[in-house]
């Protein structure tokens, strides 16, 4: 009998770490254990006790492992999130209880366990702070540690091989945990592009898609996987045909990526001589060097926020500074545009904030405005960052002049708190805004002669003008990047922004979309700052064209009326001029 | 029987870092520690227990102590408590 061969599944999902691998799947499953009430006979007391005794000293024995491990390979900082599951497993009191309850009530250790922490459970999972429901996390993480080793079952984390680990959810301790083996990429169900474990997987360079709809029940153990970390897409069982082209792709990334090493110095130019500004949109240290290498024009956008991942308080003041500078020295004379905290309510640890409607809510410079001393703390990290004059700061979520000249006073404050200290900083550090909610587009006249530079971010923008939630299915392909009232929007923007002698750059996704380049570059654009890994094709692009003709594209699109309409238009300029980049 | 009310003064909150201080001082001295918030108690010795508080900056809360060193206990405690548990506040 020969086995009916497996279909091809193609599944969507969003990149989180780039790269493309191809293997077999090993399916992650988290132990969920099941508790069964049993009364004890007299005699199986001790015996009872004992085993919950061993259960609890193996568990903080795995743990400490783990920690050991995270840290040797990511350093102390990351190492910190395991912190409170350690901190719990310590809990005399209420092992205490347990042993107690076990002694008292006859009852099996497992039952009286997880009713026990089942209690606590329950309490922090009721709680409106982010900050306690993720130690409930920790505690159910803590739980079922321990009843797994108290049903002697071993936690299945190692394999033989190189596998694609594909789950429902990667916490951060199963990220490190099968990081020990040799992962050729992740695929997960549940996840955003910023959730810790996805920055331990970017730090490690393990290509990651994550928000893949059933990927855990579509794919089997040992089912052969290819992923593509660039664009998101996943194929379980693929076809020959599609192996082949993945196969070609690769090898396509890689050739393209050699011959594109020779541009690595070159300015981004165009043929008749318009420059602009090439930088990265970065968040880990760990990429300066990529960078650095690539010869990007600076950073366009670091995103802050990064700093708070996996921590309980917000960074010092020293702290920030610290990390400030290594961008700053890293990149120097380059410039390093230092983006504020960009946060919801809900990151604000300990705030028991709930939104109906976050997107709409308290986000970005509206929660720093209102948060006087994380804001100013911050402002002087990055003012202290500045002494060699290479550093900028950035606005994210402006919705009106009067927010822009608020946070301006915040500035001049931080500032004045420094000189009265005698601490040296740049006095005329470059201030600027995003420009990501329709009102500030509208009002871009008015913003420039507030600041120094505009920055589009464009998946905001996007979302706000469409009124659609690319994270909502139902609706996700009325989000278009290349929509005409999209592009119409963006000229205004630069148009009115340069008319106020600011420079205008982007920092959104549709910046690093190779298919949006030469439109960008006709629209007027002065900064295209992208993922690192898309610097090269981006530059390729740039110096490959015509500024006239990038114009003469852009006056087309213009007068376009559908998306379709652009895009296939783009697509066949693209295929016309650069046969040999991946589009899409 | 000892009781206090305090106020978290720290701009963090009662997160994992002062979770852990208060247990450890706790257990220094033989009383018996309790803190009670919006009607909840919970052992102040258990770090899960003082976990599950949900205490943000500004909150209060009712710690009992019953015990020989009852008086020293609140009186190092009520101290951890006013310093912001020794962070920003």
């Amino acid at each position: 009998m020969t086995e009916p061969k497996k279909s091809e599944i193609i599944l969507k999902g969003i990149p989180a770490s780039p790269g493309i691998a191809k293997g077999s799947v090993y399916l992650f499953r988290k132990h969920e254990p099941t508790v069964e009430e049993r009364i004890l006979e007299t005699e199986e007391v001790e015996r009872e006790l004992s085993r919950l005794e061993q259960s609890i000293a193996r568990s903080k024995k795995e743990l400490r492992k783990i920690y050991d491990f995270a840290e040797k390979k990511l350093g102390n900082n990351q190492a910190k999130i395991l912190e409170a599951q350690l901190l719990i497993l310590d809990d005399a009191i209420i092992f205490d209880t347990v042993f107690e309850r076990v002694r008292k009530e006859k009852k099996n250790a497992e039952y009286i366990v997880q009713d026990e922490i089942g209690k606590y459970h329950r309490l922090m999972v009721a709680a409106r702070d982010e900050y306690t429901r993720e130690r409930a996390n920790d505690l159910e993480d803590v739980r079922n540690r321990i009843l797994r080793n108290l049903q002697e079952q071993r936690l299945v984390s190692k394999f033989e091989g190189a596998n694609i680990v594909v789950g429902q959810n990667l916490s951060a301790a199963d990220t490190l945990i099968l990081s020990r083996n040799e992962v050729l990429a992740f695929a997960t169900e549940i996840g955003g592009a910023t959730s810790h474990s996805v920055i331990l997987a970017r730090a490690m360079q393990i290509p990651t898609v994550v928000g893949l709809p059933h990927v855990a029940g579509k794919a089997h153990d040992g089912d052969t996987m290819i992923l593509d970390g660039y664009s998101g897409m996943v194929v379980i069982n693929p076809s020959e045909g599609t192996v082949r082209r993945y196969e070609r792709k690769l090898k396509e990334y890689k050739d393209f990526e050699k011959q594109l090493s020779t541009l690595r110095h070159l300015p981004a130019e165009t043929l008749d001589g318009h420059r602009v500004q090439l930088a990265a949109n970065i968040e880990l240290a760990e990429e300066l060097e990529f960078v650095k290498m690539q010869g990007a024009d600076g950073v366009g956008l670091y995103r802050s926020e990064v700093l708070l991942l996996g921590k309980e308080v917000f960074p010092s003041e020293h702290e920030q500074v610290q990390q400030y500078k290594v961008f700053a020295e890293a990149l120097y004379p380059k410039q390093v545009i230092i983006r504020t905290f960009d946060i919801g309510g809900d990151k604000l640890m300990m705030q028991a904030v709930s939104e109906k409607n976050p997107f709409l809510g308290w986000r970005g410079i509206r929660v720093m405005l209102d948060k006087e001393d994380l804001f100013l703390d911050q402002l002087r990290a990055i003012l202290r960052a500045s002494t060699r004059k290479n550093v900028a700061v950035m606005f994210p979520m402006v919705s009106s002049i009067k927010e822009v000249r608020n946070a301006k006073k915040f500035l001049e404050e931080a500032k004045s708190q420094l000189k009265a200290k005698d601490v040296l900083f740049d006095d005329k550090i470059k201030v600027g805004v995003m420009v990501e909610v329709p009102s500030a587009a509208v009002i871009a006249e008015d913003l420039a002669q507030e600041v120094d530079f505009l920055s589009i971010g464009t998946n905001d923008l996007i979302q706000y003008l469409l009124a659609v939630d690319r994270s909502n299915e139902i609706v996700s392909s009325l989000y278009q990047e290349f929509h005409p009232a999209v592009v119409r929007f963006l000229r205004r923007i630069i148009e009115r922004g340069k008319k106020g002698e600011v420079w205008v750059g982007m920092c959104g996704e549709m910046a690093g979309d190779p298919l949006a380049t030469m439109l960008l570059l006709g629209l007027g654009l002065d900064e295209f700052s992208v993922v690192p890994t898309m610097l090269p094709e981006i530059k390729k692009i740039i110096r490959s064209v015509h500024y006239t003709e990038a114009k003469h594209v852009a006056d087309k699109v213009l007068a376009m009326q559908t998306e379709d309409e652009i895009k296939t238009y783009l697509l066949r300029i693209m295929k016309e001029k650069f046969p040999d980049i991946p589009t899409g | 029987m000892v009781e206090q009310e305090v106020t978290i003064k720290n701009k963090m909150g009662l997160h994992t870092r002062p979770a852990a201080s208060i247990v450890k001082l706790a257990a220094k001295y033989k009383a018996d520690f309790f803190i009670e918030k919006d009607g909840l108690e919970i052992n102040g010795k258990s770090i899960i227990g003082v976990m599950t508080l949900a205490a943000e900056q500004g909150s209060t809360m009712l710690l009992r102590f019953t015990g020989d060193d009852e008086e020293e206990a609140s009186k190092a405690m009520v101290d951890l408590f006013d310093r912001g548990f020794d962070e920003e506040m």
